[in-house]
């Protein structure tokens, strides 16, 4: 079995995920909503009950062994995930709820730091995350939003890039990679443009960091966020990682316990990084979750991962070039993990429910892009988003099913 | 074309047995049922809570509601035909009185009816609903 993929071991790799193996509507399920969410190996599902078994205690702050344990295992975390993205050190790492809040943490500091006059620079396929944050940091300050467009491809113009790009420009925030189109941004080379005209540069990774090798320091970017969800790990946690001379003096996000050094009724100092961005309790469990991930993650040979996901993305694009009556949205000649397409003359949303009664989990609509899909001109896509546990035979399944749509929609 | 009344439906519905067949019934009447008129596609006729559009216009003669409903999906709209075909041209009474979501269970469709599903079916009958009491 398995003898068209890669050298990975697929029967050892999907026997991790015990939700791959049920059947929906008495079909196998095929999971291909990954850009939405992963699913979680056993490790992942081990250690956060192990967390909760053996050692669940407050952090930082207990006089007694169980606290002694959960602290260790919570800020081991914290060197996973550095050690995962090259951070150069561990207090650079951030935990947050997930991307969305790495970027409010941002763009909430940036508002305080704006003036009437600069400029905050996103894209034309911003996932709302990384739109709404910064057009409300800029209403709160006066500054200006600039978008850059894309090409009808749905690659980034590189040039108006470059031209809007200006003394001016104090912020650059754009996706590493599209989630709904999947096209890959070159940022390293956006953002040494941007810091050329000395703006701070975001990139919002959480439709990159499943696919191996980010490397912060080689980017050269000053903020990194995304979440462990979309990473095999838990929902509700995820990383801001940002540059140690950006963060030590960011504005403070939340105040409370653990992010004070001191505290009097008049006043309170602030703690050093990364407590003074990690108010209250932080999600002890949901960090030893997403370690747990990155661990099984880095433990696949990670070349092989990205031979896979480059065979199956190869075989996707191949059949549905091939298929007739189907439309692929966004044709970038780097993409990753994401097929966003339209069956002409049907509506997404039939698509995806009829697909849905074959067992094939797919997603259907704006993607959190509305801006995005009114420059396209699309009532929304259908995407399939595939990740490492996903087989050459399920691509097949996706087409021979989306035959039969199109046959009931016809 | 004459869409078919709520017993005809439910008769029709009976006799599949199979999702295939059954979901093209229904994609059959969502292509059957009249779009409305582009004018009338606004934003106040415009139900939210859905993943399509779906626009609602009713009147009011002789004590009874008429409903024109659309979709720019297909299944949605077969579905707006099924709602349809059990409140358009009936009195307030009749709407209120009437078991909704039993009809859907004895279609077997009623994983449509529950408001987590986002295709906006709920949204539509509570707006029904909700003209039929208001309504003088």
């Amino acid at each position: 079995m398995n003898t068209r993929n890669s050298v990975l071991n697929m029967d050892e790799i999907r026997g991790q995920f015990p939700i791959l193996h049920q059947q929906i509507e008495g079909k196998p399920l095929v999971y291909l909503d990954n850009a939405a969410t992963t699913q979680k190996p056993l490790a992942v599902i081990q250690a956060i009950t192990d967390f909760y078994t053996q050692c669940n205690a407050n952090v930082h702050r207990g006089a007694h062994h169980l606290s002694d344990e959960a602290t260790r295992r919570y800020e081991k975390s914290r060197d996973t995930v550095a050690n995962f993205i090259h951070a150069r050190d561990r207090k650079e790492v951030i935990w947050t709820s997930g991307t969305t809040e790495g970027i409010n943490i941002v763009a909430n500091g940036m508002a305080q730091r704006l003036q009437s006059g600069d400029e905050v620079l996103v894209t034309e396929m911003e996932h709302h995350a990384n739109l709404v944050t910064w057009q409300q940091a800029c209403v709160r300050s006066g500054a200006t939003l600039k978008i850059v467009p894309i090409h009808d491809n749905g690659t980034l113009d590189t040039q108006a890039f470059a031209s809007l790009l200006t003394q001016k420009t104090k912020m650059v925030a754009l996706p590493h990679v599209s989630n709904a189109l999947g096209t890959v941004n070159p940022v390293k080379e956006l953002t040494a443009l941007s810091k050329e005209k000395g703006a701070l540069v975001l990139i919002d990774g959480a439709q990159s960091i499943a696919h191996g090798n980010v490397n912060v320091d080689d980017i050269d970017c000053d903020f990194y966020v995304f979440s462990g969800h979309k990473l095999f790990g838990p929902t509700g946690i995820g990383v801001l990682w940002g540059k140690e001379v950006v963060l030590q003096d960011w504005p403070v996000w939340q105040t409370g316990g653990e992010m004070i050094a001191t505290v009097t009724y008049e006043s309170a100092t602030w703690g050093e990084l990364p407590n003074r961005l990690e108010a209250g309790t932080p999600n002890i469990a949901g960090a030893i979750g997403l370690a747990a991930a990155i661990d099984w993650f880095t433990s696949l040979d990670l070349s092989a991962v990205q031979a896979h996901e480059q065979a199956l993305m190869a075989s996707v694009l191949e059949q549905a070039q091939a298929f007739e009556g189907l439309t692929i949205i966004g044709n970038a000649p780097i993409k990753m993990g994401v097929l966003s397409f339209i069956l002409q003359g049907s509506h997404p949303a039939d698509v995806g429910f009829l697909l849905d009664r074959q067992g094939i989990a797919i997603r259907t609509g704006d993607h959190c892009a509305q801006p995005l899909m009114r420059r396209l001109d699309l009532p929304g896509t259908a995407r399939a988003s595939f990740s490492v546990y996903n087989t050459l035979e399920e691509v097949d399944a996706l087409f021979i099913a989306l035959k039969k749509v199109q046959s009931m929609l016809a | 074309m004459n869409l078919p009344s709520s017993k005809e439906i439910v008769e029709d519905m009976a006799f599949f047995d199979d999702w295939e067949q059954r979901y093209q019934y229904i994609i059959d009447l969502g292509k059957s049922i009249p779009p409305i008129d582009e004018s009338l596609k606004t934003d106040k006729n415009r139900v939210r809570g859905c993943q399509s559009s779906v626009w609602l216009v009713s009147t009011e003669r002789d004590g009874k509601l008429q409903f024109q409903a659309d979709s720019d999906a297909v299944i949605v709209n077969g579905l707006l035909a099924l709602v349809m075909a059990v409140f358009n041209d009936k009195t307030k009474d009749h709407i209120l009185d009437f078991d909704i979501n039993g009809y859907f269970k004895e279609l077997d469709l009623e994983r449509h009816i529950t408001p987590t599903r986002g295709n906006g079916l709920h949204a539509i009958v509570a707006k029904i609903q909700t003209l039929a009491k208001t309504k003088t």
